[in-house]
């Protein structure tokens, strides 16, 4: 009779591999020296694709993580590629569309479902990382080459000849896309220099856009209310008539200015004068401020009240600057430095200017 | 598209270097190029201050103070009285 602690050992040990097998895109196991090895599609299916989406709607996105550990993409043997990925969901997808027709081993580090790049930057993709699971893997074992292909953004977190020192593995920096890295591995593991480079063209951007929304929608929507209920104030008392008037525009131009800098900042960046984001930002406000008057003008005849139009002079480029200048954490070339830099100068202006702004605004209110 | 130029802590010490290549390859900015089998800085603005070079350099030959270049985190860490650190979850934030 099998005692306890090797029952509950092995329902442990039945556990952790259903719960890889569970997971739709595994089709199977590769034997290996150090046991079977889960076995994972490089073919996309609808239910991945409706997980990015979702990912980048911020829907869900904590739970969207791969178990950490080995698998196996084809038939791969002891002399197949080994290539090291996040436990991001999104990531690991990148990779595995990416091989089909190929066999390679995927170590999945344990990053708290963070992709690579930033996870390198917090160090949870980093050497101690890689060293324990190439160990718990029993890596050694599955191949018999020594060489780990670590994607090149996780460079930040990694430190090359540490891990070769602490695991006898050489890592070799693959490409930043992952759409290069057949390419980087049929040249013999050499990367042009394109392939070094990280971009943030349109299109890179553009997907960063529903995250930013997510986030600060809900600043921007308290922000509106507030516009929409103090629109009822004036000398003579409370109003509903000035929160229908005054209180709706005043929230619909802070939408507004939200959207603008949101979806417009991302994908208008490289246009946009200046290098500090919030000089774009200031830009971006500056022209749908004068959008919006234009519109008023040619709509209504004039300006309705000076006060309010000098008002939203001030408080729409402080609050598009302000959007503008928060996408600078997910741009990929801004530096801690420069965002210092820069928000020495940018943070004390938008809260004036938002300040100032405001003032008008609510003497708008009362000389009416 | 390029950032501002003049705030970047990156430091260079070509004596140390033994020419390896090491931060060329990296480097997701080209700062590093090669010049007579040693590495040289060929593009010192274009530095993001990500920190992969100097990780990267067993001759510690290259240093920088590493962050994240973001406004959000900065601002967070102002207003906790910290150093920044990057809160970023996913996708966002310096997130390729
Ligand atoms: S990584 Fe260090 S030693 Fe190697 S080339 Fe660069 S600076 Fe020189
Ligand atoms: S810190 Fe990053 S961006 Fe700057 S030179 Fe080093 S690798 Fe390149």
């Amino acid at each position: 009779m099998p005692s306890i602690d090797a029952y509950s050992q092995r329902t442990l040990r039945s556990f952790t591999v259903r719960r890889r097998v569970d997971a739709p895109w595994i089709d199977g196991f590769v034997v290996t020296a150090s046991g079977k090895v889960p076995r994972v599609q490089t073919a996309l299916d609808f239910r991945d694709c409706l997980g990015s989406v979702k990912a980048r709607w911020d829907i869900g996105r904590m739970n969207y993580r791969v178990p950490p550990g080995l698998y196996a993409a084809g038939n791969p043997g002891i002399g197949s590629t080994v290539l090291v990925s996040a436990n991001y969901k999104m990531s690991f997808d990148r990779l595995r569309s990416v091989l089909p027709g190929r066999d390679a081993w995927i170590l999945v580090l344990d990053t708290d479902g963070v992709n690579v790049w930033c996870s390198a930057g917090k160090g949870t993709f980093g050497t101690d990382e890689i060293v324990r699971r190439v160990q718990e893997s029993g890596l050694e074992r599955v191949v018999s080459h020594r060489t780990l292909v670590v994607p090149q953004l996780g460079a930040p977190g990694v430190s090359a000849h540490e891990v070769q020192r602490r695991c006898g593995f050489r890592v070799e920096y693959g490409p930043v896309q992952a759409e290069d890295l057949p390419a980087f591995l049929d040249s013999g593991m050499k990367a042009s220099p394109d392939m070094r480079r990280v971009r943030f063209r349109l299109r890179d951007r553009a997907v960063l856009i529903p995250v930013e929304l997510v986030m600060g929608a809900k600043y921007a929507v308290l922000l509106a209310l507030a516009f929409l209920l103090l629109g009822g104030v004036s000398g003579g008392g409370y109003s509903l008539a000035g929160v229908r008037t005054i209180g709706l525009k005043s929230a619909a131009v802070v939408l507004g200015a939200f959207l603008a800098g949101a979806v417009l900042g991302p994908i208008l960046l490289p246009w946009l004068p200046g290098r500090a984001f919030s000089a774009k930002g200031a830009a971006l406000g500056l022209v749908l401020v004068a959008g919006i008057g234009a519109w008023d003008i040619f709509r209504n005849g004039g300006v309705a009240s000076w006060l309010h139009a000098a008002a939203w002079m001030a408080i729409t480029p402080a609050l598009t600057s302000f959007v503008v200048m928060n996408f600078t954490g997910a741009s990929t070339f801004t530096s801690l430095s420069g965002v210092r830099r820069e928000m020495r100068f940018a943070l004390p202006l938008q809260v004036a200017a938002a300040a100032i702004g405001f003032g008008f605004w609510l003497g708008g209110l009362f000389a009416a | 598209m390029r950032y501002l130029e003049d705030a970047v802590t990156l430091e260079f010490i070509p004596e140390r270097c033994d020419g390896c290549g090491m931060c060329v390859k990296v480097c997701p900015h080209a700062v590093f190029g090669m010049e007579n089998k040693r590495a040289a800085l060929a593009d010192r603005g274009a530095c993001m201050e990500c920190g992969a070079c100097a990780k990267n350099c067993e001759r510690e030959a290259i240093r920088v103070k590493a962050g994240v270049g973001c406004a959000t985190a900065v601002l967070a860490g102002l207003m906790a009285g910290k150093e920044p650190s990057c809160g970023c979850s996913g996708e966002s934030s310096t997130c390729g």
